[in-house]
């Protein structure tokens, strides 16, 4: 019988009854080849890797992470109950030891979904990733934490919740920002000034191949990760920098993918976007799963792979090679960029409009954080949607110093509510959920 | 009437089933050297001052092709695979003459890499060198289009005594185990040929002309002539004969447990509504995970004639047996010692099973009855936490649509069924120790052969149809046709139940009494760019395991004279 080199956990949830529309990329059909390849290579007989059944999420886990508008039930659906809750078994199987690495294999994604949610951007509504990570860290006292986003769009979502978070170590690779979906993710984007560093996007010019991403990873991943010295390393592994995928312009392989998790060695996977339901997923699928087992994926290729087709240009090479050089030189200065930032201010605002994509929704943010030197800070986020709700949401984080709860339960408090239609705290560090309205 | 045989490790039981229920019952020592012998020695003896025109029926679950396996007694078969893209082909070597050939078809059927003729031409030189007789040939995905290991036959032509083509011995996905399955069914072919034609020659011989059947390890049977080409479902049937032998006897509206215990091991399963739950994949024998349709059992090594051991002031039980109990004459203590200590069951030599708990109560300082009650509990408790943990495999078992996870209700059996030799003994005990309600099946002895004797044909069909490349296809069932664009789930799974009633009546099922079940029904709109191009129906029905139509009087004239 076949045996794992590494205990490899899999929660495979295709949500085969689950669709955002009949035609959207994020249908039903979405994962059904990759089990037809995942069955059919019978990589679920092979000692060694575990197939999980996936828990639901709580609402306490979701609101742990994210200020949903107007409440829970508006922004989820029993599908993201279930594919946060895949994410979050397999975080519980790695944690309790059962296995050392797990994939969470599940749809639908959620790195698009910012702190705060009024509905569907970038077909995510709620972050699984973070609600994962948020829960390991209260259950098992997880503290550093890296997120390895190889999605080819920007993780806009998850660089929002943890943009302030100085204990969360958050990296994107993509393909540009000018060039595609969200149109954010550039290598100025670094971070809040209590987290200055801790956000790195490697945007890549469209067309770089297996060649450039994992010099990426080798070059600038790598290092870094090892400087950072996190407690457990997790990959949102998004499958659409593949050759064939058709929303998306890079040219990634199946075999490309397989090398990155072997570099990567997360200790947890996600999937993330990927929409070449038949010519890559399957592949890419089966890669990763085979790499996160250490076994061998030496003979697993597209069937129209052709090397030469996808190799990248000299000019794709220089442009990837200035960009790494860039980004390690912001990592190695991020104390400097971090006082430059801050300059002399105690509050700082951050003013933005946000758009939902999936669901047509437009919201203002106006963010305040409190500039702080010993935690992350406390945060304010007063946010409207055009045409419907106004919410304003205070955050305090998990290792939160004195005056930043203070500062924190003070703008809570004091928040009139007839100016709001809901007001909300997070209070990460007493463990407290509450919002008020004037209704009650 | 109908004859039920199940060939045990020691002893082979046969019933004789009538209208007025059961008319005889037998047992003969198992020569497991020469089961030809004992089988045909069970069904003469069983037959005796009987016409044999009026059996109807004679089901035989044997050991023959798993000891064979088990024991590695198989000839040596020829392999080839056409893998394609993905794991290693060479990871699911079989043997010496396993060799891999180019050739590739992916997820939807379509060819990526034709085959090589040339190289198949000369796998088969070399395997002809080799004084190779059987042959199995599998290519990946093949259950989605079979051309590939046809083309393979085709070549191999009339070379060889008996080719397997991996499509028609299973229709699941799953490449390393249709490799297993078709290479064991070419290992026991000759064996199970041999013996087959040898007890039906021998009984015609006799003038005992009866149709003989064989049960499978789903709890179902197929006709003799049907099992030529699957000759490896006759593997481990054993268990599900005890399972089909207290079907009978199960609540028809929640879930039970029913425990076979026996002299070396306890055999689990799980009836939901009277019906007993399939593995999901296929059995698993020795180190081959197989696609062979099973029932879920589990087998654990504590039973009445376990052998009884103090290690370090505790208790263990098995997994061994050396011989039969103390009582008995035999070398180790043992649970039914324990029992007979207890005053919860008689027999053998009441002073022998004394001694053989005093060497127990010694080693653990303490009194004899303290002994027995911790010993016979032990076993007890193992058997019901073992049973715990299958029932909690199975709840844990994964799902893959919203509704099923979220509508999915948690097996909870609040009955046992305890079958086997020392049933009535160890239900007192299980009855004690668990809050489920404990029955023993009537006829506990014989309830195996019972089950073997009313169990009715089962079968499986998996059907694929993809409205974009206008095909439907059943490989298992030698079935593709042409489809139209406009082809629905509807006319897919109105396509599947005719194949099934074709193939269960093929097999023998009576036509009249067909109890057909659609498994899995799944549409998917297969949209590119976007635009529908098509749908991808996916269908699995079944003839799910159960008793022959009419055997309610059967069972219950068993039940009225099951306590004397």
């Amino acid at each position: 019988m076949l045996r794992a080199k590494n205990r490899t956990g899999l929660v495979f949830f295709p949500a085969f009854d689950w669709a955002i529309s009949p035609t959207h990329p994020e249908r039903e059909e979405r994962l059904l080849y990759t089990q037809d390849q995942v069955f059919e290579e019978g990589l679920l007989d092979i000692e060694g890797i575990i197939e999980y059944k996936p828990d639901l999420v709580t609402k306490k886990d979701v609101q742990r992470v994210h200020f949903c508008v107007p409440d829970l039930w508006a922004v989820m659906t029993e599908s993201h109950f279930i594919s946060a809750g895949g994410a979050k078994t397999i975080a519980m199987a790695v944690m309790d030891k059962q296995v050392e690495r797990g994939f969470a294999l599940v749809r639908p994604p959620g790195h698009h979904a910012n702190r705060v949610v009024h509905g569907a951007r970038g077909f995510c509504n709620v972050n699984i990733e973070a609600i994962m990570i948020e829960y390991i860290r209260k259950a098992y006292g997880v503290n550093r934490v890296a997120i390895v986003d190889t999605d080819c769009h920007h993780g806009d979502g998850t660089q929002d919740i943890y943009w302030h978070d100085p204990d969360t170590l958050f990296i994107s690779i993509h393909q540009d920002g000018r060039t595609l979906y969200p149109g954010s993710g550039f290598l100025s984007e670094l971070g809040g000034p209590n987290a200055v560093g801790s956000t790195i996007n490697i945007p890549l010019p469209p067309n770089t191949s297996g060649e450039g991403i994992l010099h990426a990873i080798r070059e600038v991943v790598l290092p870094i990760l090892k400087e950072f010295q996190p407690d457990i390393v997790v990959n949102s592994a998004g499958q659409d920098n593949h050759y064939s995928d058709p929303i998306t312009n890079m040219n990634f392989s199946a075999q490309g993918y397989a090398e990155l998790t072997t570099l990567l060695k997360p200790d947890i996977a996600v999937l993330e976007g990927g929409y070449a339901i038949e010519g890559a997923l399957p592949y890419v699928n089966a890669g990763i799963i085979l790499a996160m087992a250490g076994m061998d994926y030496s003979h697993l290729q597209e069937p129209d792979f052709d090397p030469v087709k996808i190799r990248q240009s000299a000019e794709v090479s220089r442009w990837v090679h200035k960009i790494c050089d860039k980004v390690l030189e912001n990592w190695h200065q991020r104390r400097h960029l971090a006082d430059v930032c801050r300059g002399d201010y105690q509050l700082m605002n951050r003013d933005r409009d946000i758009y939902y994509d999936t669901d047509n929704i437009h919201e203002h943010q106006q963010e305040t954080i409190r500039v702080c030197d010993s935690c992350g800070g406390a945060l304010r986020i007063d946010s409207a949607a055009r045409g419907m709700k106004h919410i304003l949401a205070v955050h305090i984080p998990r290792n939160v110093c004195e005056s930043c709860r203070k500062q924190g339960y003070l703008w809570y408090d004091s928040a009139d509510t007839t100016r709001y239609d809901k007001v909300y705290l997070q209070d990460r560090c007493g463990d407290v959920i509450t919002e008020k309205s004037q209704a009650n | 009437m109908i004859i039920g045989l199940d060939v045990g490790g020691t002893h082979t039981d046969v019933v004789l089933l009538g209208k007025e229920g059961l008319l005889r019952q037998i047992k003969v020592r198992t020569n497991s050297s020469d089961l030809f012998a004992t089988v045909l020695a069970g069904l003469e003896k069983i037959t005796e001052g009987i016409d044999p025109a009026r059996i109807s029926r004679a089901v035989l679950s044997t050991t023959l092709t798993t000891n064979r396996i088990v024991q590695g007694r198989i000839p040596e078969v020829g392999m080839i695979v056409s893998a394609g893209p993905g794991m290693d082909p060479e990871l699911f070597r079989t043997g010496e003459h396993y060799y891999t050939v180019i050739g590739a078809i992916d997820h939807r059927g379509r060819e990526i890499a034709p085959i090589d003729a040339g190289r198949v031409l000369k796998v088969a030189d070399s395997l002809k060198k080799n004084g190779i007789r059987y042959v199995g040939v599998v290519s990946k995905f093949s259950v989605r289009n079979p051309a590939h290991e046809v083309a393979i036959g085709d070549l191999l032509g009339d070379r060889f005594e008996k080719v397997f083509l991996g499509h028609r011995i299973a229709g699941k996905l799953n490449f390393p185990r249709r490799i297993a399955t078709t290479f064991l069914n070419a290992s026991v072919y000759p064996v199970h040929k041999d013996f087959f034609e040898a007890v039906v020659n021998s009984l015609a011989k006799k003038g005992l002309r009866m149709p003989i059947r064989i049960l499978k390890p789903d709890g179902g049977n197929m006709r003799f002539d049907a099992s030529i080409d699957h000759p490896a479902q006759t593997i481990l049937s054993g268990p599900a004969a005890s399972v089909m032998g207290s079907v009978a006897f199960a609540p028809k509206d929640e879930a039970c447990l029913v425990l076979d215990v026996g002299g070396t091991t306890t055999d689990m399963a799980v009836l939901v509504n009277g019906a007993p739950l399939l593995d999901p994949m296929g059995i698993s024998i020795g180190e081959h995970q197989t696609l062979i349709r099973s029932l879920a059992t589990v087998s654990i090594g504590v039973g009445g004639d376990s052998a009884v051991r103090v290690v370090d002031g505790k208790i263990h039980i098995g997994p061994d047996r050396l011989g039969m109990a103390m009582a008995y004459g035999g070398p180790v203590p043992t649970p039914t010692d324990a029992i007979f200590l207890l005053g919860i069951g008689h027999g053998g030599d009441p002073e022998k099973a004394r001694e053989a708990i005093q060497s127990v109560a010694e080693a653990l300082g303490t009194n004899l009855q303290d002994a027995a009650r911790r010993i016979f509990e032990q076993a007890c408790r193992t058997i019901l936490d073992e049973a715990g943990s299958m029932v909690d495999r199975i709840n844990a078992k994964p799902v893959y649509t919203v509704h099923e996870l979220w509508e999915g209700h948690r097996l909870q059996p609040r009955q046992i069924l305890v079958l086997g030799g020392p049933a009535p003994w160890f239900a007192k005990g299980l009855e004690r120790l668990s809050e489920s309600r404990v029955t023993v099946v009537p006829r506990w002895t014989v309830a195996n052969a019972i089950g073997a004797g009313l169990a009715r044909t089962t079968c499986e069909v998996t059907f694929f149809a993809d409205t974009e490349r206008k095909i439907a296809t059943a490989p298992e069932e030698n079935f593709t046709t042409v489809i139209p664009s406009t082809y629905t789930k509807e006319d897919a799974i109105n396509a599947t139940l005719d194949l099934l009633r074709r193939k269960a009546i093929g097999r023998g099922a009576n036509p009249e009494h067909l109890e057909l079940e659609v498994l899995e029904a799944m549409s998917f709109n297969m949209v590119r760019g976007f635009h529908t191009t098509g749908r991808n129906i996916r269908v699995t029905a079944q003839v799910k395991p159960g008793l022959i139509h009419g055997y309610d009087p059967i069972a219950e004239k068993i039940l009225d004279s099951s306590f004397p």
